[in-house]
């Protein structure tokens, strides 16, 4: 006998469907804006600080992208509370994915840092202004210009990579697709559903993060 | 109540993590023949083939990796196949692995100068012979880097199987957690092994990446 394909459940479940999707698009937000803050704060660490902040930078890069973000994961939501570091989930899932996004994005950002001429900071500090200021007006705009390719396709991936956190119970679109599965034994409709659910979020975040970044960044972003 | 010292840890784990080497390599060979497969499509000069094969990488590159492998294990027993952990896990990463390196591979197909293909016609080389012969040696030597890059990825990756109930690394230190309740040893020791593991593999891809841009 075949197997018939039931989408019957689907009117049913548009509600948690929507609500996991609003859940993953606050992930990836909080993700984004917490990663990128810490990464150019890290790019410039990584260049400008202390040798031993350099090295931490560096063993911290080097430890996140060589290990799976699943077991990292679990290491900061079941390991952490035995040393008395009790998060709830929504607060793993955020600081696992930010940390996770962080340590590649420090390598991006810092590729964009060092693709800034030298000449720039050095006019800059002819003018006459500060350090900070050269940094935050003159390299980083620059510098976000060159690398902001790379960062959309690094907020995807890390969008993508946020199914993972359902495995701590955190209500996202995964965790809703569990749930509709285990109520309507319809596991290949209900993961075909959502994975659709998925593509249409990264096509729509790049194109969302494309345009955004022309507007902010001027022409010439692709 | 068995007891588990420091060692009986590490040794479970041990004897999982060949697993997950062995998923690793057979995706990466797997997902390397149907990638190049996949690259015939994308390179091809038939419009219908290049398209058919760019919804391919961009169905495998927009979508979480744990739904595809969801919907390999609940959609194989559809098409009458007996359903098993290890297959889904290993066709699941074999096709994940197939797009991400037939676009990698297009990548430095696409940076070799037009010229290549005009010499490979004028020397009377038909379109196949020229791929063996000229574009494809040259295509693979400069996408060296990243495919050593992605096969780290891939490692990394298989760590997700353990959620459809493959017995590598992670599940069987999720079966140790459960009866040691040391989880901070344990996750901490899974993830040292998979830095063993990847580490040497970066700095190699990191090596291949500046030999590439000195030559």
């Amino acid at each position: 006998m075949g197997y018939s394909l039931d989408f019957g459940w689907l009117a049913d479940a548009i509600g948690a469907i929507a609500r996991g999707a609003a859940m993953t698009i606050l992930l990836i937000a909080v993700t984004t804006l917490a990663g990128t803050f810490l990464s150019i704060l890290g790019a410039a660490g990584r260049r400008n600080g202390p040798l031993l902040l350099k090295r931490a930078i560096g063993v911290y890069v080097e430890i996140i992208r060589n290990t799976p973000f699943l077991v990292q994961l679990f290491f900061i939501f079941f390991g952490l509370p035995s040393i008395g570091v009790r998060l709830d989930p929504l607060l793993a899932a955020m600081l696992a994915m930010t940390l996770n996004m962080a340590a590649y994005t420090i390598e991006i950002v810092g590729a964009g840092l060092d693709a800034v001429p030298r000449g720039q900071t050095e006019a800059a500090l002819a003018l006459g202004l500060r350090l900070r200021q050269v940094f935050v007006k003159i390299v980083l705009p620059q510098a976000l210009k060159v690398i902001y390719p790379a960062l959309t396709s690094q907020i995807i991936i890390m969008m993508l990579e946020s199914a993972v956190v359902s495995q701590i119970a955190v209500r996202e679109l995964t965790y809703e697709a569990d749930m509709l599965q285990a109520r309507t034994f319809r596991a290949f409709e209900t993961y075909f559903v959502v994975t659709m659910v998925y593509l249409v979020l990264s096509v729509g975040l790049r194109r969302l993060l494309v345009s955004g970044g022309r507007r902010a960044l001027g022409a010439g972003v692709s | 109540m068995i007891e588990f010292t420091f060692w009986d840890i590490v040794r479970n784990l041990l004897l999982a993590a060949r697993w997950t080497v062995l998923l690793s390599l057979a995706a990466f060979v797997g997902g390397g023949v149907v990638g190049m497969l996949v690259l015939f499509f994308r390179i091809a000069k038939n419009k219908w083939a290049r398209r058919l094969a760019s919804g391919y990488i961009a169905l495998f590159q927009g979508t979480p990796l744990l739904m595809q492998l969801f919907l390999m294990f609940f959609g194989l027993p559809m098409l009458g196949l007996r359903i098993e952990p290890w297959t889904a896990a290993a066709l699941g990463l074999t096709f994940f692995a197939s797009a991400y390196l037939a676009e990698i591979w297009r990548g430095g197909v696409d940076a070799l100068p037009r010229g290549q293909w005009d010499a490979g016609a004028s020397l009377g080389l038909h379109y196949l012979q020229e791929l063996r012969l000229i574009i494809l040696p040259q295509a693979f030597s400069i996408t060296r880097a990243p495919t050593v890059g992605f096969l780290v990825q891939l490692i990394k990756s298989t760590a997700l199987t353990s959620i459809i109930g493959f017995e590598e690394l992670v599940r069987t230190s999720n079966a140790i957690n459960n009866a040691t309740f040391e989880p901070f040893t344990v996750y901490g020791l899974v993830a040292l092994i998979f830095f063993v593991m990847c580490f040497p593999l970066t700095q190699y891809a990191r090596r291949l990446e500046r030999a590439t841009a000195t030559n």
